[in-house]
């Protein structure tokens, strides 16, 4: 007899409450995002980067290009804010552009990385047989092969302005860990009951896996996606760093890195400017992680 | 259970076979030994380079997959070839291992064992000074690259060695040549090189490790069976090492096997900048020297490595874990 009643005080809340407004869940994320100190501080600098490496080439008199004959390894200077290279290149003007490249190159490869962990887990996780055993060989490959050798022996294929296929060549090597566990949260999630129910009303498998899997484990890939930022960008800056990444003449901050250290116990502006930016923006980026992962699962503290 | 296993071990081997012919045939179509010969001067005659590349099947006008299965049929046997110079890479390369397993096996052992240290004492003395720093600290170690770090004790050690006018720390190679002088000298000058890149090769480990570490501690601190042996009168410190500890070391053994590759990759370029002649130091003169047979044969060396890390985390799991050993 109490069930009809709790039916009722259900029903009679719901009325209740229809006039406020209920805070959407991306409210709420922002506002523990924002509302932890990680968060803000990791947001702020981040934004502080981004400004500085797409506004700052605007206001410097000097473009990447630029070289001032008239001043080789010069300190920095009104002229030079951060100082000259061996050739007469304008150190802020080329850390800047570094800085971009980064910056794209991370973004771009985070994106397409968490996308193939997305989709391969999912695929794997929710038809399962020939299916996952054939995808998780492919992920087992995939970690087995040295990524940093395959990388370097296609750096060849990377100069010309063929660094969008550097980067989706990046995101291939950074899939494989969060497909597996994407892969196990899928197989527990197929055998809950809207999944179950949208199969039985005949949605085809895919239109489930894009509709109702993937958002389901939005958390999980949107904090994945911010640490894929920094390791895709750690990557490209070692590969840059021996010569294996962006090919000159573009640089990038691993170029400008290994230019620098032979320098830099003579001139530290060539060496300390990039390296600081560098350490400062993968920084940034894993405190928005850190922060995010909280905010998107208040119970994670804990646990992990 | 055996069937398990053959069926993982087997498993293992296709996987290596597989990864080493895709990076023996990625290698050899995307390396060009030819051009090693056209920058001599003068240039030597095409015949002399053609019948030099086919006598150590580096020719790039063989098709590919003749290529292929020649070299194939020597690793069978147990021979990955010569180098472009003419040497056995096996011979090389097992003169190289030798120092790269020295550095790695000192950086692992010292990364881990500080790192899980670091880790549990941080999570015991949860939010104290301890704590608070430990994590600010793996938090920056974090955001630095290997190459950037190794540089950074590079310039840090040159600044210390002028500002105490004698040479401390060392930067460059793993002995120095030349030296004379008993055992104990010998193994001061070798410790004296090791130091840094042992540093840096350990310290991303340990950031990472004592994360990870504090994280699963602070799970099992609050548990039931470890408030039982405080209970039953064991002391503090007995309770947390005997019970909370080895509970805790699980999960951090499974993880074991995911950060090996990174530490391999780490240990190459450690190995690069601070001028140590081992593996890694290799596969970046490789590639630049077009030496296909090289290149095929360290990336066997990884695979195998990788997975001879995944086969000791299960083993060390099982030592740990009694639920294993028994089920």
């Amino acid at each position: 007899m109490t069930l009809p009643e709790e039916q009722l005080t259900e029903q009679r809340s719901a009325v209740a409450e229809a006039g406020v407004r209920v805070p959407s869940r991306g409210r709420v994320v922002a506002g523990r995002f924002f509302g932890s100190g990680w968060g803000r501080a990791g947001f702020a600098l981040l934004a502080a980067v981004f400004l500085l490496a797409f506004a700052g080439p605007l206001v410097s008199p000097w473009s990447y290009t630029d070289k001032d004959f008239t001043a080789f390894m010069a300190p920095p200077s009104a002229a030079h804010w951060f100082g000259t290279l061996q050739t007469g290149a304008d150190v802020f003007a080329v850390t800047m552009r570094g800085m971009q490249k980064s910056l794209v190159v991370g973004l771009l490869a985070a994106l397409v990385s968490t996308a193939l962990a997305a989709v391969i887990g999912a695929f794997a996780g929710y038809f399962l047989g020939w299916t996952d055993r054939m995808l998780t060989w492919v992920t087992d490959l995939l970690l087995v092969l040295p990524a940093f050798l395959i990388l370097a022996v296609m750096s060849p294929m990377f100069a010309g302005g063929q660094w969008p296929l550097f980067v989706f060549m990046l995101a291939l090597f950074l899939w494989m860990v969060t497909s597996k566990v994407v892969r196990g949260m899928t197989v527990s999630l197929k055998e809950r009951e809207f999944i179950l129910a949208a199969r039985f009303m005949g949605v085809s498998p895919t239109r489930i896996i894009f509709r109702h899997v993937i958002p389901n484990l939005s958390s999980l890939l949107v904090v994945d996606a911010t640490l894929n930022v920094s390791a895709a960008i750690l990557t490209e800056t070692s590969l840059s760093y021996f010569g294996f990444g962006i090919q000159p003449p573009d640089v990038s901050l691993g170029t400008l890195i290994a230019d620098g250290a032979k320098t830099a116990s003579y001139a530290p502006w060539t060496f300390w400017f990039a390296a600081g930016l560098l350490i400062v923006t993968v920084l940034a980026v894993n405190m928005i992680g850190d922060a995010l992962r909280d905010a998107l699962d208040p119970g994670s503290r804990r646990s992990r | 259970m055996a069937g398990f296993l053959a069926r993982r071990l087997l498993n293992y081997v296709a996987l290596i076979v597989v990864a080493t012919s895709l990076a023996y045939m990625l290698a050899a179509s995307a390396l060009n030994p030819r051009s090693n010969y056209e920058q001599r001067t003068p240039p030597p005659p095409p015949a002399v380079v053609d019948a030099r590349l086919d006598e150590l099947n580096l020719n790039d006008e063989t098709p590919l997959f003749q290529r292929y299965l020649r070299w194939s049929w020597g690793v069978l046997r147990g021979d990955f070839g010569r180098t472009v110079a003419g040497d056995e890479v096996n011979a090389d390369l097992a003169r190289r291992a030798g120092v790269s397993l020295r550095l790695i096996l000192v950086g692992l052992f010292v990364g881990s064992i500080a790192g899980v240290l670091v880790g549990a004492l941080a999570a015991v003395w949860q939010y104290g000074v301890f704590d608070r720093l430990t994590t600010g600290a793996s938090f920056i170690v974090l955001a630095v690259p290997t190459v950037v770090l190794a540089n950074i004790l590079i310039i840090g050690a040159v600044w210390f060695n002028d500002l105490v006018g004698a040479q401390i720390f060392l930067v460059s190679g793993e002995t120095t040549p030349g030296l004379e002088g008993g055992l104990p000298a010998q193994l001061f000058d070798r410790l004296r090189h090791l130091v840094l890149p042992t540093l840096s090769l350990s310290l991303g480990l340990i950031a990472v490790y004592s994360r990870y570490q504090r994280n699963l501690m602070l799970d099992v601190l609050g548990a039931d069976f470890v408030r039982t042996a405080r209970a039953k009168g064991l002391r503090r410190r007995t309770a947390l090492t005997r019970h909370a500890l080895r509970t805790a070391l699980i999960p951090a053994a499974t993880y074991f096997a995911f950060t090996f590759g990174a530490l391999l990759t780490g240990t190459t370029f450690t190995e690069k900048i601070f001028g140590w002649h081992g593996l890694g130091e290799r596969l970046i003169d490789s590639i630049f020297t077009n030496d296909v047979n090289t290149v095929a044969a360290i990336s066997c060396l990884a695979a195998f490595a990788v997975l001879l890390a995944a086969l000791a985390s299960d083993l060390m799991q099982a030592v740990l874990d009694p639920r294993v050993r028994m089920g």
